[in-house]
Formats: structure tokens, sequence, C-alpha cells
């Protein structure tokens, strides 16, 4: 009959039409009172056993990024945020990787032999060109340059704030272990694994 | 709908090894065709006056039917221009020629009359290296604009920021004191002309040239009615971007169209032959932005063919499983997108994007972003596929997908309007296919069981059971089925991958920012979602490429729109469009 | 969504609290406005597909009055800039930013529509789109993902809140804002407005050369 294929078609919206209020009810969505899911039923609301359309409700809800997310790097350094000691040894192997060149690193010298420091003076990443590939992070022999979570950038004016400098880029090596808990983990055994092996070839 | 879905396993036999081609070549030309000789080149060098002969021999007599890919090269050391050429008989690697002429006289015969599939192709080559095709029937440049000064891809042209010659740039360490390119450019912006340019003076031919080969149908046209030409695009509710098609039309009914291209041209070569080896792979995502993961394969597995880097085992399986699950990624939104054409607004598309999301979710979890994923490496992959990944994945794979894409099919594919509008609309015949260079689900739907991963099987594709899906009414309906068939493949070739998969490592060598190429070429086709993707590299040793160029899917599948729409009406046109499937940042690069 | 419409400075009892607002009428209209912006049915390059994945049902920017994507100008509010903007492309972006209807506003998402992204150094893209349009909020990201691309929206929406109807072109000239001149497509892409700076660039290069010469 003429018009069955459509409703055909229907049956299949009405069907997710369904499901999802079945899923709300399913995964504690209740009507009152509550109208956002809690961080635990989240992932589960948007899991391939999930049957029915989820939605998250940003700014209210907020999807949180995988681990290896990557948006514009930043500069893990140790110590307070007055005394910032950058990982960063001004090596320079993140400019040289970088793909569209964004990268400009100032080396530090040495304010009385005037001797190259092994460590930034001025550090700029352009984030109107970086493209978030994530190379600079993956060959840094230091593990001091990582990108970063925080996608909330958006502003009014570009002129000023979307060259990133030394000050904008560090962040406290803490926040790093918050973001990339896995990854700060195995660099820490390997850090520890060497110590530990120079200490046995010493002793 | 699998009664109707006939696969097949293989191709006719080829009746010629390349090889045995390349000697009946040379014994039936002798003088005008000899073999490249130089250190890790393939193929024949023909002369310019002869091409033509030869070419009209190899597809009469050689039965090679399809040409693939037609792309310049500029050698600046020898003062000479080349022009390349890939082509195929069915079974086995590419057969390759060369044209080479002088650089202040760059004529080589257009081979558009042989294969029709050259046309787009050979007017990218003249507009981006300055080959002149004698006896193209619309040489026009094709990604910029008619009065663009110069050809951007010869080695002596230089763009407004330019600052060196590779990359990495030395103003960058370790005095790298910032700077905005534009500061420095004295139009504050990305800017240059030549000295003899009077801007009072000028007159805009850019948009008269797009009209004039469909004001020529115009005037031939013998009907009493005046034909009109009309623009579709570039700024369009068809979510294709910014692609326009400039119409010659009838009342309703299309008499000629012409594609027109470049609005999205981003010099994607230019950059890459500044870029070292490595670090063209996060601009390959930007090419083919739905499917990044093919694209991604397909580069490294070019360069490795180069370089002769083989991946570990673990590796070409996770390769083979991003690259399925990208098939299936790319074939949800062309259906989805291809129905928003016809009229069934975005709830198809957002039923496409929820499990979209599911399989970007798995993409951000190993790859670490959603879209531009530039996850594959030279010699393997960016990192082992994070715990608990494969878990989620069958559970997709296994359970939902299959499920899933059943009930899309259901969703419209018996909906009388959308059969109305899809059968018998935009036939492409098997033989025009092939000649002008379809590829992938436009050329399988019109009867022509040619997989690249059957024919040519690269990675590990040759150790999975599936089948090659086909379909023989070559029309917009057909086109569209194809795509559930291919799902459906997809989906066992990743369960066969799935249960294979060994442990190990990913990645061969130690990782660097740089990696040693031998100078030479080679040529590496995949058959991505929307058709073969193919990259031309040529090395000269240096860890920059010499030359770097794509060749693009959707632009040659777009060779054939125009006689598709030819006799349809303008809605059509639209529908035609979306079931070729076209990613705009592969067409203009 | 309407709790923060009360005025500041205003207090409400607490009994009523749940039901009455009470805010100046320029705050109440600039309220509805920023909750009702009409995008453009625009898209350029791969952020177009983050865009429409933002549309799509998992991030659903309908919740903010957005759903009614137009195709024309005439009847959009903002104008999303989703993608690398090329010299080809210009004229049309400018032809279609003079086609909307104040007020209008313009939403730059990537790093290619803020500054050429990763693109930039080529010899055919903008370096900025606001080069040529005035743009209202920078996204960027490569690309943003959608919630990304929803904080440039709430970003958006706060500007629109915080404007008042004095400084806006639409109620000062009781009409459009001057319309930008469209560039020109020549051996580079040329904007009207620049001729004097084209020509004396020309003059001054003809100096170094015949300097260079003799």
């Amino acid at each position: 009959m003429y018009g069955m294929g459509v409703l055909k078609g229907l049956s299949v919206t009405l069907k997710h039409f369904v499901n999802t209020y079945l899923d709300d009810f399913k995964y504690g969505f209740l009507w009152i009172g509550n109208k956002r899911y809690t961080t635990e039923v989240l992932p589960k609301r948007q899991s391939a056993e999930a049957r029915g359309i989820f939605t998250v409700q940003y700014p209210e809800e907020v999807l949180k990024p995988q681990e290896r997310f990557r948006f514009v790097p930043f500069l893990v350094y140790e110590g307070s945020d007055e005394n910032r000691e950058y990982r960063c040894t001004a090596c320079g192997i993140c400019s040289k990787a970088c793909p569209p060149q964004c990268i400009w690193i100032v080396r530090a010298n040495d304010p009385e032999t005037g001797r190259p420091l092994r460590k930034p003076a001025e550090f700029y990443v352009d984030i109107d060109i970086c493209m978030n590939c994530g190379s600079c992070a993956e060959f840094c022999p230091f593990d001091a340059i990582k990108m970063d979570h925080d996608f909330e950038l958006a502003d009014y004016d570009r002129t000023l704030s979307h060259i990133h400098d030394i000050q904008r880029l560090g962040k406290p090596v803490e926040y790093y272990a918050r973001i990339r808990p896995s990854y700060h983990a195995s660099e820490q055994a390997e850090i520890l694994a060497k110590a530990d092996k120079s200490a046995r070839a010493k002793g | 709908m699998s009664e109707t879905s006939q696969t097949q396993a293989t191709q006719e036999p080829s009746v010629l090894t390349v090889q045995d081609a390349y000697g009946v070549l040379l014994e039936r030309f002798p003088g005008q065709v000899r073999m490249d000789e130089r250190q890790g080149y393939e193929g024949v060098l023909i002369e310019a006056d002869s091409l033509l002969d030869v070419a009209s021999f190899m597809r009469d007599q050689l039965g090679i039917r399809y040409l693939s890919s037609v792309t310049g090269v500029d050698n600046l050391p020898n003062g000479q221009l080349e022009s390349v050429y890939h082509a195929f008989a069915g079974l086995g690697p590419a057969l390759v020629f060369k044209v080479q002429v002088d650089r202040d006289r760059p004529e080589v015969p257009s081979l558009v009359s042989v294969w029709p599939s050259a046309d787009f192709q050979e007017r990218e080559s003249y507009d981006l290296l300055g080959i002149r095709y004698i006896g193209h029937p619309n040489l026009q440049r094709i990604l910029t604009w008619e009065g663009f000064h110069g050809h951007p891809l010869r080695k002596d042209w230089h763009e407004p920021y330019y600052e060196e010659e590779l990359k990495p740039f030395a103003s960058r360490h370790p005095d790298g004191h910032v700077y905005r390119a534009e500061d420095r450019n004295p139009f504050g912006m990305n800017l240059q002309y030549p000295s003899d340019f009077d801007p009072h003076n000028w007159t805009d031919i850019a948009q008269a040239a797009v009209y004039q080969p469909l004001q020529r149908t115009a005037l031939e046209s013998r009907l009493e009615t005046e034909t009109m030409v009309i623009n579709l695009g570039p700024q369009h509710p068809s979510t294709h971007g910014v692609l326009r098609v400039v119409m010659a039309v009838d009342g309703e009914t299309v008499v000629d169209l012409m594609p027109v291209f470049g609005y999205l041209h981003r010099n994607h070569e230019k950059i890459g032959e500044r870029c070292t080896f490595p670090q063209i792979m996060p601009y390959t995502d930007r090419l083919d932005y739905i499917c990044s993961m093919s694209t991604n394969l397909a580069y490294a597995l070019a360069v490795e063919k180069l370089t002769g880097i083989r991946p570990p085992e673990r590796a070409e399986y996770i390769r083979v499983i991003m690259a399925e699950l990208t098939r299936i990624v790319n074939h949800l939104l062309a259906i989805g997108f291809l129905w928003n054409d016809v009229g069934a607004f975005f709830t198809p598309v957002v039923y496409a994007f929820n499990e979209r999301e599911l399989i970007l979710d798995l993409f951000e979890m190993a790859a670490g972003s959603r879209m531009m994923c530039n996850y594959v490496r030279v010699g393997g992959v960016f990192e082992d596929l994070p715990d608990g990944w494969m878990e989620k994945a069958r559970r997709l794979v296994y359970d939902r997908l299959p499920r899933f894409v059943d009930e899309y099919e259901r969703l419209v594919v018996q909906n009388e309007i959308w059969r109305a509008r899809a059968i018998g609309v935009g036939v492409l015949p098997a033989e025009r296919a092939i000649a002008v260079g379809a590829t992938g689900p436009l050329l399988r739907g019109s009867g022509v069981p040619y997989d690249i991963r059957r024919v040519e099987p690269y990675s590990i594709y040759d150790r999975f059971d599936f089948d090659v899906a086909v379909r023989f009414n070559g029309d917009v309906y057909d086109r569209f089925m194809i795509r559930f068939d291919e799902m459906r493949q997809s989906l066992r070739i990743l369960r066969q991958a799935m249960e294979q998969i060994p442990d190990g490592p990913v990645q061969t060598g130690k990782k660097n920012y740089t990696i040693k190429v031998p100078p030479g070429e080679a040529y590496h086709r995949i058959e991505a979602p929307k058709g073969e993707l193919g990259f031309y590299l040529v090395s000269d040793g240096r860890p920059n490429p010499w030359r770097y160029h794509v060749r693009s899917t959707s632009l040659i599948n777009l060779t054939s729109l125009a006689e598709m729409c030819r006799g349809h009406k303008i809605a059509d046109v639209v529908v035609i469009l979306g079931s070729i499937d076209i990613t705009l940042g592969e067409v203009d690069r | 969504m309407a709790d923060d419409l009360t005025h500041p400075s205003i207090k409400v009892p607490a009994e009523i609290q749940g039901t009455v607002r009470v805010a100046t009428w320029e705050r109440f209209y600039n309220w509805c406005r920023s909750r009702s912006v009409w995008p453009m049915m625009f898209g350029l390059a791969c952020c177009a597909i983050e865009m429409v994945a933002m549309a799509s049902s998992r991030f659903d920017f309908s919740r903010f009055g957005m759903e009614v994507m137009r195709a024309s100008p005439r009847q959009a509010d903002l104008m999303i800039v989703a993608g690398t903007v090329t010299k080809k492309m210009v004229p049309q972006i400018v032809r279609l930013y003079n086609q909307m209807a104040e007020p209008r506003y313009v939403l730059s998402m990537g790093a290619c529509a803020n500054g050429g992204g990763p693109f930039k150094e080529g010899y055919s893209v903008v370096s900025g789109v606001d080069k040529y349009i005035p743009v209202d909020v920078y996204v960027p990201g490569c690309p943003p993902t959608p919630q990304a691309l929803i904080f440039g929206f709430i970003q958006l929406h706060r500007k629109i809140e915080g404007q008042t109807w004095k400084d806006y072109t639409w109620y000062k000239n009781r009409g459009h804002g001057e319309e930008i001149p469209l560039p020109i497509l020549g051996p580079d892409l040329f904007d009207p407005r620049q001729i004097a700076l084209i020509e004396a660039a020309a003059i001054s290069e003809q100096a170094n050369v015949e300097q260079a010469a003799g």
C-alpha cells in the first residue's frame, strides 16, 4: 500500500522517542526536582547500552574529556606559583617538531658569562595557529610541555590574549597529575626506576 | 536487503603484468618511450609529441582503462617540468608514465580525449604548476582564480608569508621573539602583488571565466526558450560545504553544469612541501575531515612504501580497526546528509550523529581528539589502545552498530517519497564510471566490483574475509544502498580484526620528528570511505618531500557530476551531489 | 535560566523569589534577545562538522533557543564563521555579512577563522576573518569541541546582555551600519580601501629596484 514505507520509517522515530523516556526512568532521571544527571549516571546514559537519545546539558553538566584529549599546550612547572621551576630546558625540540611552527622560544642566557642556560627566558604559543596535534608533547624529552584539557577559552579579543606567554602557559605539576593521572604515574615510576638504577650503579 | 546485493570476489584477470606492459611499449614506440632510469623511480618516460598515440595504444591494446592520477613535478635543478600519470588495468600495481618538458615552454598534450578522468587533474596541474595541456577543452585555473599571479607549486614561487624554504624555521629557536606574520607584511594581511599591478584599471576576469564554458552551451541550444545560467553555492543550505555549481538551466531542467572549486583551497601541497615527513601527518587530518584516520593511514603507507619501514603486527590491526570504524562514520554521515538533501531534514542526521559520537568517543580515548585524530604514525601508531578501549569497542561493534544499521535502513529505505526521488535518478553506466575515474561507492554502485582492498591489498586486508559490495543500476538509490552493504562488510572486518589482534609493540623504531627517507618516488593508494585516496611523494633525500601530491577522491569523483545531472531538475542536482559524497577539504585541499 | 534576570541591586522578598523577577526594561529586552539568537547555516570547513555535531542531540543548541538555523542571511542574527577563510571565499563572506540585518553578531570558530590557523602560512588563506568583518567572539581550538563552542555562545550571550541601546549601530542610526566594500579577486585579493597603500608599495618597490640597479 502506498504510504506504508513512510509509516514504517515513522515507527523508527517513535521507537527512539519512547526509548528516550524509558532510558530516563531507567537511569534515575526523575521528573520533579532532579533536572540533571549525576556524574555517575551520565557516562552510562551515553554508552553503547543506552537505547534512547541523550543530551549533555552543558554548562550545567560537563562531559569530561578523555585522558588523552588535547587542546592547546601548556608548560608543566614544579614548585609554587611565585617560584616556578619549569621542566622546560629550552632545547627547542617542540618548536622544531611543531607542524605549523607556532612555538617560539627564547633561551635564557647567564647574565654574567652570557652562556646559554638550560631554561627558557620567553616561551610563546600562538593559539591562533596551533592545530592541537600534540606533536610538541609527543616529542618533548623532558615531559615539560603537555596538552591541556581546558577548552573554555572563548573571548572577545584575540590581539592580546591569543599569544600565550610563559606566564599564561605555566601550570603546576599537580594540575597535570589531575588531568592525566596515568601518564603522570608512569613518568614518576620511570624517574624512580632511573634513580634506583643509578643509585645501584654507584653503590 | 542482502538478496539484491551481489558480491563478487575478484576482477577479470589482468592480461599483462606492469613489467610486460613497459616491454611492449618500449618495443612498439622505439625512441619515443624509454625507461625512467633514475634511482628510486619507476615507469617510462614518453616524448611529449607521441603521448597521445601511446596513451590510446595503452587504452585500446593493453586494456588500461582507468587513469587514476595526473600530477606534475617541478624539477627546478634540471629546468624541467614533469607530468606524471598513474594508470591501472585492473589488478596489480600502477603503470607509471611521465612526460618531461622544458620549464620555459611547458606544453603537454591533454589526455582528456583518451581518459576523461584527466579533466580536473590537468586543470589543477596547470593551475598550480603551469603545465599547459594542449587540447584540453577548458584549461582554466581550478583552485585559484583566473587572473591569479604565478603558479604556486613552482619551487621558485614564494607566498607572501614566505620565511624559509624548509621547516623548521630558524626564527623560532633559540632566539624566538614572537611576531605575527601579518605585522611584517606591508598590507597587514597575507597579500603580495606583482610590480605591474594597477588596481584602478583591474577588470575582474575571474567571474567571467567561470561562466564562459556554460555560455557556449547556452548558444548552441536550439530550444526556443532562453537558457539561464544560475549559481548554486558557495553558500548554500545543503550541507556539503563551499562547493559552487554553475548551471545552465532551461526552465527547471539542467542543460549543462560545471562545479567551481577553490573556495576551501588551503595550500595543502605547498605547506606539505615545506614540512618534514612526520609534520605532514596532522595536516592530512584536515584533508577529509570526516575520515581523518583513513587519510592518516594512506599517508603513512605512502611514506612506508618510500622508506621500507614496516609497522609491527599489533599496529597493523589497530590501523585496520580505526580505518573501518572511520568508514562506518563516513557512510552514516553520507547517508544522513543525503536524506537531508531530499528533505528528511535533520532526523536521520541526528541519529547518525548519535552513533558517530559513540565512535568519536573511542577515537578521543585512543588518539586524543574527536575529529583530527593524528593517530597513525610512520611505522606504527601514536600509542597503544588505552585500557578498556577494546571492551567498549566490542560492545559497539558486536551489538549496537549492527542493530543500528538495520534500523537506519528501515527508517527511510521503503519510504515512497525517497524512492521516487532516488530510483532512476543520476544514472552513471559502468563504462562511463571507469572512464571518468569514479572510485569507491560511486563506481561499485555502477556495477564495477573494484575495491582496492581486494585488487591491490595493502596493510593486512588480505587476511580478512569480506565481500566487495556491488550494485548494478548506477543510480542514486544504488549508490545509497551500497553504503549499507559496505557498513555491514566493515563490521565483518572489524569483528575478525578484534578477534585476531595480537599483543605487542605498536611502533617500529624510535619516534622522531624527522625520518630518513631515501631519494625516489612512491604512489600509494587506499580504499578510503569515499574511494581511491592516493598520495604521491617524491623525495630527494632531504627530510622534507620534494613533491607531495594528494590524489583526491572527492575532486575526481566530481568529474562525473555534469553527465549525471544533465536532463534532470535542479532539485535532483543536490541529491546527485549528495550521493557522490564529497568533503570539500579534500576537493580543494 | 531566568535566575539571573533579576537586577542585582533589587531585593525580591524571599517568599516570591521563585516566581517574580524584577529587571530594567533594557535588561529584559537584552535577555530575550540573547536567548533567541538565530545562527546562519554557513559552514566553511572542518569546524562546520563540529558545528553540526553541536546542533545534533548530544549537545543540542536548541537549549539556547538557537535551533532555527537560517539559510538566508536576511533572517539570521549570528554568523558562525566555522572554518578556514580563503581569499576566494572572502568576497562572499563580506557580502553575506552586509546582507545580514542589524543587530548582527559574528562568532569566529576555530583557529583558522581566528587567525589563519595551521594554514596561515599558505598563499590563499586569510589571516583571520576579522581582517574583513568585525568579530564579536573568538573560539580557539582546532577544531573546538562542541562544548567549547557552546562556551563561546555563552560568552556571546553575556556580551549581548551587557549591551545598551545607546552603543548599538541600529539604535544609533535608525538603520544599517556602513556596508563593507567587497574585496576583489585580482592578481591577489585586494581591498578597494587599500588601493592607495598598494600603489605606494609598488612605487617604493620600484625605487628599491632602481636603487639596486643603479
